[in-house]
């Protein structure tokens, strides 16, 4: 065999190592959208703290139920838009939308995201509300972290971004609003972006 | 130049058996139909390979039964591990020196 041969079977190796190991339809543009999600959703929550009577937020009443609401439509489209995103880019991409590496992915991101969103409900439920925002951020990127050994390397970077803030965070409580947003919004859209730069807009 | 060839691995000189091994290198484990669809492989011709790799210990076989239906998955042994990685190693040396 000629070294051209050598060389083809080389390139033919590193293809298939990727193929079979890495999720690459991943989108960037649903890294930007989720970002102006999460804007738009913490600019509502802190109008909705503005407004109210007291200016700050009891975690009681009517204006707490709002911003649950307000958390968990942010999270329904940012996650509807990925997979809708996602879907689309791997039709084009002529990839398989639900193998066993999806899986493995899903589940490598879902566990430690819902182990982090049980134990957030339940200090909330003993009136421990101090950490919330640095516990969703830390959890967050931890998701992010486990499942990046199935995606190509820029999520992990995320992860590390997200777990950092989180315990900045950690340490002052009291912006732990301006951390969220920090967090969940202008670091979606700037990795979004890259993202989007590096391998959508080709 | 003859110590290279002497590493360059007989039982990978083959695209499907080297992409099997490619594969089995960065997953787990994967079953019959994944490395199908990966190398666009008949039945016959990937349970060949397969056999072949298994014959030198370099891949190890997993049958079980899913309901009814078989369901095979392949891992790469410690053996195969090490000698593909000499393979590679072998074949990137060769390009070089041409």
């Amino acid at each position: 065999m000629s070294s051209e041969n050598y060389l083809r079977d080389i390139s033919e190796i590193k293809h298939l190592m990727n193929k079979s190991s890495k999720f690459i339809s991943l989108s960037g543009l649903s890294g930007i959208l989720a970002g102006i999600y999460a804007l738009i959703g913490a600019g509502f929550a802190y109008w909705l703290v503005a407004q109210s009577e007291s200016g700050y937020l009891i975690l009681d009443g009517k204006v707490f139920r709002l911003i649950l609401l307000d958390l968990i439509l942010v999270g329904f489209f940012s996650i509807g838009t990925a997979i809708y995103l996602t879907t689309k880019k791997a039709k084009k991409n002529n990839q398989k939308i639900w193998d066993s590496l999806t899986k493995r992915l899903l589940t490598s991101f879902i566990v430690p995201l819902l182990a982090g969103g049980i134990y957030i409900v339940i200090i909330l439920n003993q009136q421990r509300y101090g950490q919330t925002g640095a516990l969703m951020l830390l959890f967050y990127g931890l998701a992010l972290l486990s499942a990046s050994k199935y995606t190509l390397g820029d999520v992990k970077y995320l992860g590390y971004t997200q777990i950092i803030i989180g315990l900045i965070c950690a340490i002052f409580p009291v912006y732990g609003f301006w951390f969220w947003v920090l967090g969940f919004g202008i670091m979606h859209i700037v990795y979004g972006t890259v993202m989007y730069f590096k391998y959508d807009k080709k | 130049m003859k110590n290279i060839i002497l590493h360059i691995n007989k039982a990978f000189d083959h695209r499907i058996r080297l992409g099997i091994m490619s594969i089995l290198m960065v997953n787990e484990y994967a079953d019959f139909n994944t490395l199908k669809e990966l190398l666009g492989a008949t039945d016959g011709n990937l349970a060949s390979h397969t056999k072949s790799l298994e014959k030198v210990d370099f891949i190890k076989v997993e049958k079980q039964f899913i309901g009814r239906k078989p369901n095979t998955k392949y891992y790469a042994t410690e053996l195969g591990k090490q000698e593909f990685k000499k393979h590679i190693e072998a074949l990137e040396k060769l390009i070089k020196n041409k």
